[in-house]
């Protein structure tokens, strides 16, 4: 994907390049294969779903199975699409963007992405064990994944070992390059946003995963070895599982939109041609953010018992999230207001996500309301919120960002009239899908019931036919990134009239090995 | 710190790492093998090439060092590294924390009657008693014990051992960088003693609260927080035994310098963590 034109050496040649190799760029490329990868396993399995539920009654899966595809569906985006297509992004654009001449661990990057398929086969090899896949939702709790989960959760179990091994020393690496291997002129307040975003994204991922790691090896010892964490039975609580998973859970869902924050306040200045407006502000808006993720996990647990005071704080706390996040979002919109604005298909993922990640934001305010929330709960108004905010949040984030640099990346121009296709597709496709969500949730459909009462078929219809738009337009994005990788117009070094920024003082595409001396940054 | 950029050292193209990940593809996949279908082969594998990784893999960083390949920035990649690396350390440890104290501070009251969960004790367990150390269970299925560990016996020995081994670390440290290198190894020998003697204590209360106490894994949740809190420490004791051992036969092998040893410091401060953890077991497991 890379030519060597570097003047120290470049790429080997054959599969050894990329299983032995230690440059962010072929790491950051791997990762981001991958997650595409993931994310169209993980998106069939969410069409199993969307077909299932095209009509009301049982006809194209077995319940059994269905449980096994929200769960793995759940899985698979968050923990094999979108993180790992994120920590590519950091691989491939920290360090460019900071000057460095790679990651500053580079060996124990390689380690960390190669986790990620082992893991991601081990969880995938569940399908086809007795008792079939984990079925207990993505959130696991227990006793449904200890006491009656199938036996192939032990596997599950270390499969999140391994994937979590993996975001921990991604993490460690991102931190300690962003910290340690900045150009000497650089300092931290003039770090472009996505390193700012990445810098506390990764701070999240050290704290929170291995409280992930802590509490699915309870699990472990629960369902193996006769303890009794989460058996009321023996003294321990099965609500306890939910506190030490949403102690991990709620920083993780800022860990899937931190970055993409970042990347967003990279894009729009860009096509605005203007300057971000607000950078302070956006850098202790987003530390901001991270630290309140410590403080709000229990919103996820409204109706599970919590006493009157939890539901207070947790409510409050939840509603406080949303000061920084309105800060960010009228920063952006700042920064458009009266730029010079074109609308390249990065900025059109950008823009998009702005105002469809507010939408998503604003049914978290409503979510967050305990005693709403009692309504809400396990509704598929839920399902509708979450998805608003990582389909056209996270993903549509990642998107842009590989519109961005891919001729950065490739050397070469994407096809714009596709990538525009691309943009358009999905975005109805989202939104057929994901609105009637919010219609259906609030007259109370279930989430993850293979059936429903026939009032709520057509809305079903019209997600089923959206969902179905939304997962083939995806193809259109493969269509693009092997046409530029091919070929196409040849990208200048600043590819983009109004970019800033030390990654695009490389030529287009990036050699094999950049900045090996340290640039000045003004 | 400005000319220490000149020079970062990029690692070639390296086989290690893609071999770890087999390694512990193995121990993670051959965990479920063993668990659920009794074969201990794929993990025992596992481990075999993890422990060749760890003496290969680190061999040739120790190698490169002395090469010469790193400069004050990469050394400071590997104190951010390290640093981060035991944060990560401490918040594995606090999940277990975590639990301990919201099951002694909520979940158990809850049991016993009080506040929103009053019902499940009316319902359920109407005899349950809820009282810390907790041995008898709602569900009285478990072994019940007949006592607990005497906190100012074995673990008063171990705490001792353990406060001793981080100034015998500190004295070899200062030794080191008075290029006092006798006097170095043989502190850090007797560290290195100190830690294992603790190994052995902790074993000897195991088997005394197996054996005699009927103190199991089985016993309900006080079961499940002593032994999963002082069993992943002794784990993490056990891993900084190895290291130190490491470091004394680098030491013995004439490495390090005064003014350059980090792989010494690692140890330390992963030593020195392990020992705060154990205080705070100590307080929390063992006297409160």
């Amino acid at each position: 994907m890379t030519s060597a034109v570097g003047h120290h050496h470049g790429p080997a040649t054959g599969i050894t390049r990329w299983l032995f190799t230690t440059n962010h760029k072929d790491i950051g490329s791997m990762y981001l294969i991958f997650s595409l990868l993931m994310f169209f396993i993980g998106g069939s399995m969410a069409l199993v779903i969307r077909m299932e539920l095209v009509e009301p009654g049982l006809q194209v899966v077995q319940p059994e199975f269905f449980n096994q595809m929200t769960t793995m569906h759940g899985l698979i985006m968050v923990f094999g699409a979108v993180m790992p297509a994120f920590v590519g992004l950091a691989n491939w654009m920290v360090p460019l963007m900071i000057g460095a001449p790679d990651m500053a661990l580079p060996r124990l990057n390689n380690f960390s992405f190669w986790l990620l398929p082992f893991a991601f086969f081990m969880l995938l090899s569940t399908l086809v064990m007795d008792g079939g896949a984990p079925d207990f939702g993505w959130t696991f709790y227990a006793p449904l994944s200890t006491t009656y989960a199938p036996p192939s959760v032990t596997f599950f179990i270390f499969a999140i070992h391994l994937a979590g091994v993996s975001s921990i020393l991604g993490a460690i690496n991102v931190i300690v390059t962003i910290m340690n291997m900045r150009a000497p002129t650089m300092s931290y307040m003039k770090m472009p946003l996505f390193v700012w975003t990445w810098l506390i994204t990764a701070f999240l991922l050290v704290a929170v995963m291995p409280v992930l790691a802590g509490t699915v090896t309870m699990m472990l010892t629960d369902i193996h070895f006769g303890t009794s964490f989460f058996d009321a039975g023996g003294g321990g609580d099965p609500v306890l599982f939910q506190h030490l998973f949403w102690f991990f859970g709620h920083p993780e869902v800022y860990i899937m939109i931190l970055p993409a924050f970042g990347i967003i306040s990279q894009i729009v200045p860009t096509f605005s041609r203007k300057p971000l407006f607000g950078y302070a502000s956006m850098v202790y808006a987003t530390s901001s953010i991270a630290l309140l993720s410590f403080t709000v996990w229990a919103h996820h647990m409204f109706t599970v018992g919590i006493p009157l005071v939890g539901e207070l704080f947790f409510m409050y706390a939840t509603m406080l999230i949303s000061v920084p996040t309105g800060v960010k979002v009228f920063n952006w919109v700042a920064t458009m207001f009266r730029g010079s604005m074109t609308f390249e298909t990065p900025m059109l993922f950008a823009i998009a996500f702005i105002v469809l990640f507010t939408i998503g934001g604003f049914s978290g305010l409503m979510l967050a309301i305990s005693p709403a929330d009692f309504q809400y709960h396990d509704t598929y108004f839920v399902v509708a919120h979450f998805h608003y905010v990582l389909v056209p949040g996270a993903v549509f984030s990642i998107m842009a960002a590989a519109y961005y640099w891919m001729p950065k990346w490739t050397g070469n121009m994407y096809d714009e009239y596709l990538g525009k296709c691309h943009f358009w597709c999905s975005f109805v496709g989202l939104n057929l899908t994901f609105f009637p969500m919010h219609f259906v949730g609030l007259a109370g459909m279930p989430r993850r019931i293979p059936d429903y009462s026939i009032q709520f078929a057509d809305f079903n219809l019209v997600s089923s036919l959206g969902g179905f738009l939304f997962g083939f337009s995806q193809l259109i994005f493969v269509l693009v990134v092997v046409k530029c990788v091919k070929g196409g117009k040849k990208a200048e070094a600043v590819v983009w009239e109004g970019a800033e920024g030390l990654e695009w003082q490389v030529p287009s595409p990036a050699p094999y090995h950049t900045f090996e001396t340290p640039p000045e940054v003004k | 710190m400005k000319n220490s950029h000149e020079h970062y050292y990029v690692p070639s193209q390296s086989a290690w790492p893609i071999v770890a990940t087999f390694a512990l593809f193995f121990m993670a996949f051959g965990g479920g093998l063993l668990i659920n279908y009794g074969s201990p082969l794929l993990l025992t594998a596992g481990v075999g090439l993890m422990a060749y990784i760890f003496y290969g893999w680190f061999s040739k960083v120790v190698e490169e060092s002395h090469d010469g390949l790193y400069s004050v920035q990469m050394d400071n990649s590997f104190r951010l590294g390290m640093a981060w690396f035991i944060f990560s350390e401490v918040m594995f440890f606090a999940a277990f924390f975590g639990a301990l104290f919201y099951i002694r501070t909520l979940a158990m009251p809850w049991l016993n009657g009080e506040g929103d969960h009053a019902m499940t004790h009316e319902l359920l367990w109407p005899n349950f008693i809820g009282e810390w150390p907790l041995l008898n269970t709602p569900a009285a299925t478990s072994s019940v014990p007949s006592g607990l560990p005497d906190p100012f016996h074995l673990p008063l020995i171990n705490t001792v051992l353990l406060m001793l081994s981080s100034v015998t670390l500190t004295i070899a440290h200062h030794a080191l960088k008075d290029n006092d290198r006798v006097k170095t190894i043989r502190w850090m020998a007797i560290t290195l003693v100190l830690g294992v003697a603790f190994l052995i204590v902790q074993g000897i209360e195991y088997y005394e609260a197996y054996a005699h106490l009927g103190l199991t894994l089985e016993s309900g949740i006080y079961g499940s927080t002593f032994f999963m809190l002082t069993g992943f420490h002794g784990i993490h004791v056990t891993l900084g035994s190895i290291i130190l051992l490491v470091i004394l036969i680098r030491l013995l092998k004439g490495h390090f310098s005064p003014d350059k040893h980090f792989g010494f410091e690692a140890s330390a401060w992963y030593w020195h963590f392990v020992d705060v953890v154990w205080l705070g077991l100590f307080i929390f497991v063992y006297i409160v």
